[in-house]
């Protein structure tokens, strides 16, 4: 039983919690990601780490309501636990001097960028950050990306703020620009780092997506996650889940994803009935 | 000289059209005259051959001898001076190779049901604790610490017994329940997970701390825990990495692992869905690849869920399955479909990635190969197609290569076990045992009970200088 310390809700269906779990905030490091279930009959699902603060002991996951688990996650309040709370789980980020690093974040994947941004940062590249969301009001965490980077650059899909457009559209600027780019790290909805590793591609820039396959125990026992990189099975859980984005088989990748569909429409239909609609 | 009584009392069992709907357990468990008759028929032979087949050294003729008295306090007494974990012992253990297979009456078809008798007295004792004397007093603490990797059958056993001797023990697990394959290998309709986790209560009732939601290796690595107050450490972690065939298709929807798809419906209990939030493919056909046990409890998982068809796809014949012959004619009783000397080539998928059907190699017996059964040998030319909507792959597991990859000095084979001494379980690292699966690969429970066992005496033969 892992208790909640903080709930910040960040946009809308996005929220952020910060959970007491001192050994995991020892050993956690930027791309690792935690399993969690919420009690006795919910499924275990992964999400990535955002923070973590080793003095205090806690861990930051910053997750969106998709489905009935994080519906229901949604829900708790500061003081509430978390049943369990597995991690740190994948391998982290390699990190190291590439030079100069471009990290995009699609949606509410700027939580997991955060930290791989930092530590890019800290560990010397000039790091120009690249954020988008589909409105202005679906953005956050844009001041601290700024503290982390060299450059950001904000886009939205609709043009309500900043930059209107995809992040692809400033990524290829990056690449076709004077200022040679040394690695990209795109973290994101899978469609996103597909057409993030589509846009890189013909520059050869090596490109490092964080894959988001379905998951059970999160530590290599089932297969669940399976997916093709250069032709090769891989399991995203212990194998990544950062891969080489020019190497991924996207498609397998989206058709696995979709393999629970009914089930995941009957499960929250039901919960939407018992309780009478979503928060 | 006693009256040699050859009418075996057989186990009471769910019918099986009934039970091939339900994840009841199949076994109902003897009564108490069916245990007293059972009992009386042991001859309680000098020669005790019968303990000589045990690998935990039960004393097996004074516990049936206390059946037969009626003192069923002194029977859970004996039993449990040596097996904590009886309740399931007397469940999914091979007696018939083993202690059974030992007994004078074997040679006449008619060997005492030592299992059937170890899980009377074990479910007895759960249904009577209160009439039991209280149990035996804590031993003075040694002071020395000890961590035990993986909370499954080997940890839990180690755990016990180093805990009876007064040692302080941790039990580290990576799931967020403890028991191993017992909780999410073997189904309900086997092994009950209320009795294992009555069992997993007692051992932490011995003063065993469980740490659960710990993998090893990511949280804490083993050169941690040594330089962080445990004085030594045990790997119980098994072979929980799946095996896949490696042919065109199995990555299509539809395809488990025996891992996945037994995690799923035994430990997140999707046979309960949507109450319990975790899903699992049901599937009209479904197709289990493989001959051991675990094909044969996916099978009749996948049966349970319900399935109208299954079949067990192996490619060998029947003779050569290395599953529990009891549990393949449970299989056969409840309508799954066996079809032998077939192996798949490749699966087959439509636009998708569902798997529509699996396009196999009719198979024959060749010479006898490494573990001397016949090698099967694919018959040129004769592939046909089955249709399936679900396949599960149940081929066997290797040891998870975690703790190898993250502990300095630990010696491992090239199919990922680690090199640990047979009689003691000590390996090569300094202060690290190990034993079950994780070091002879994907073998059974008692096996992994006796290596705890063994290596609890090392242990603490250690401890003590």
């Amino acid at each position: 039983m892992y208790e909640i310390l903080l709930k910040q809700d960040l946009v809308p269906n996005i929220h952020l919690f910060k959970v007491r779990v001192p050994n995991v905030a020892k050993k956690a490091q930027p791309g690792q990601f935690v399993v969690i279930r919420i009690d006795e009959k919910g499924e275990r699902i992964p999400l990535t780490i955002a923070d973590w603060d080793r003095e205090e002991g806690s861990v930051t996951i910053v997750f969106m309501e998709v489905g009935t688990t994080t519906h229901r996650l949604a829900l708790l309040k500061e003081g509430d636990f978390i049943t369990d709370f597995i991690g740190p789980l994948g391998l982290p980020t390699h990190i190291d001097k590439f030079g100069t690093v471009v990290c995009v974040a699609g949606g509410f994947a700027v939580a997991t960028i955060m930290p791989i941004a930092r530590a890019m940062k800290e560990k010397g590249n000039k790091v120009i950050s690249i954020m988008g969301a589909r409105s202005k009001d679906l953005l956050f965490w844009e001041d601290e990306l700024r503290s982390v980077s060299d450059q950001l650059i904000v886009t939205t899909d609709d043009g309500s703020y900043a930059r209107k457009g995809l992040v692809t559209e400033p990524l290829k600027e990056l690449l076709e620009g004077n200022d040679p780019i040394d690695r990209v790290i795109a973290i994101g909805p899978s469609i996103m780092m597909k057409f993030c590793a589509k846009t890189t591609q013909p520059f050869g820039v090596k490109t490092i997506v964080s894959l988001n396959p379905i998951m059970v125990d999160g530590t290599g026992m089932c297969g669940c996650c399976r997916v093709c990189v250069g032709g090769v099975t891989k399991f995203a859980c212990v194998d990544g889940p950062d891969f080489d984005g020019h190497q991924v088989d996207w498609d397998l990748l989206f058709a696995r994803q979709r393999i629970y569909l009914d089930e995941e429409k009957c499960s929250f239909e039901r919960w939407q009935s018992q309780f009478g609609g979503s928060s | 000289m006693a009256k040699v009584n050859l009418n075996r009392n057989p186990m009471p069992r769910q019918d099986p059209e009934l039970r091939g709907r339900n994840f009841n357990e199949v076994a109902l468990g003897y009564s108490a005259e069916q245990a007293k008759a059972e009992a009386s028929r042991c001859l309680q032979c000098p020669r005790r051959n019968c303990v000589e087949g045990c690998p935990v050294d039960i004393d097996i003729p004074d516990f049936i001898k206390a059946i037969r008295n009626g003192d069923m306090p002194e029977a859970v007494r004996i039993l449990k001076s040596k097996n904590s974990l009886p309740g399931i012992c007397g469940r999914v253990c091979p007696q018939e190779t083993q202690c059974e297979s030992m007994c004078s009456l074997a040679k006449r078809g008619a060997p005492i049901a030592i299992g059937r008798l170890e899980r009377y007295v074990a479910d007895w004792e759960r249904a009577n604790k209160q009439s039991l004397d209280s149990p035996v007093a804590k031993p003075a603490p040694t002071g020395k610490r000890v961590a035990v990797v993986g909370s499954g059958p080997a940890g839990l056993t180690i755990a016990a017994d180093l805990a009876k001797l007064g040692h302080g023990v941790t039990l580290f697990e990576a799931l967020h329940t403890a028991g191993g394959v017992l909780m999410y290998g073997i189904p309900e309709f086997r092994l009950p997970k209320d009795i294992v986790q009555a069992e997993v209560d007692y051992v932490t009732s011995l003063g065993v701390e469980l740490q659960l939601d710990s993998v090893v290796g990511k949280l804490v690595t083993i050169d941690e825990l040594l330089s962080n107050g445990y004085d030594a450490v045990f790997l119980g972690t098994g072979a929980g990495l799946p095996m896949f065939m490696d042919i065109p298709g199995e990555n299509l929807n539809g395809i488990y692992s025996a891992n996945e798809f037994l995690t799923r419906v035994n430990l997140m209990k999707a046979y309960r869905f949507p109450e319990y939030d975790t899903p699992v493919k049901v599937g009209k056909k479904v197709a289990v690849i493989g001959g051991g046990n675990v094909a044969m409890d996916s099978a009749r998982c996948a049966l349970r869920l319900g399935a109208e068809e299954v079949y067990i796809i192996y490619r060998r014949s029947e003779v050569e399955m290395p599953a529990r012959r009891e549990e393949v004619e449970n299989a056969k009783e409840e309508g799954i479909q066996f079809k032998l000397l077939t192996n798949p080539k490749q699966f087959l998928g439509n636009e998708k990635n569902w798997v529509v059907g699996i396009e196999c190699y009719q198979m024959e017996l060749g010479e006898p190969d490494a573990s001397g059964r016949c090698r099967p040998v694919v018959k040129e030319g004769s592939e046909f197609i089955i249709d399936v909507d679900v396949v599960i792959v149940a081929l066997g597991t290797t040891p998870n290569p975690l703790i190898a990859k993250t502990t300095k000095g630990l010696e491992t084979t090239r199919r990922g076990t680690v090199v640990a001494d047979e009689a003691t379980g000590k390996t090569v690292k300094d202060r690290v045992w190990a034993g079950g699966d994780i070091v002879t690969g994907a073998a059974t429970v008692i096996s992994a009970m006796g290596a705890g066992k063994c290596a609890a005496a090392d242990i603490d033969k250690y401890l003590r200088g």
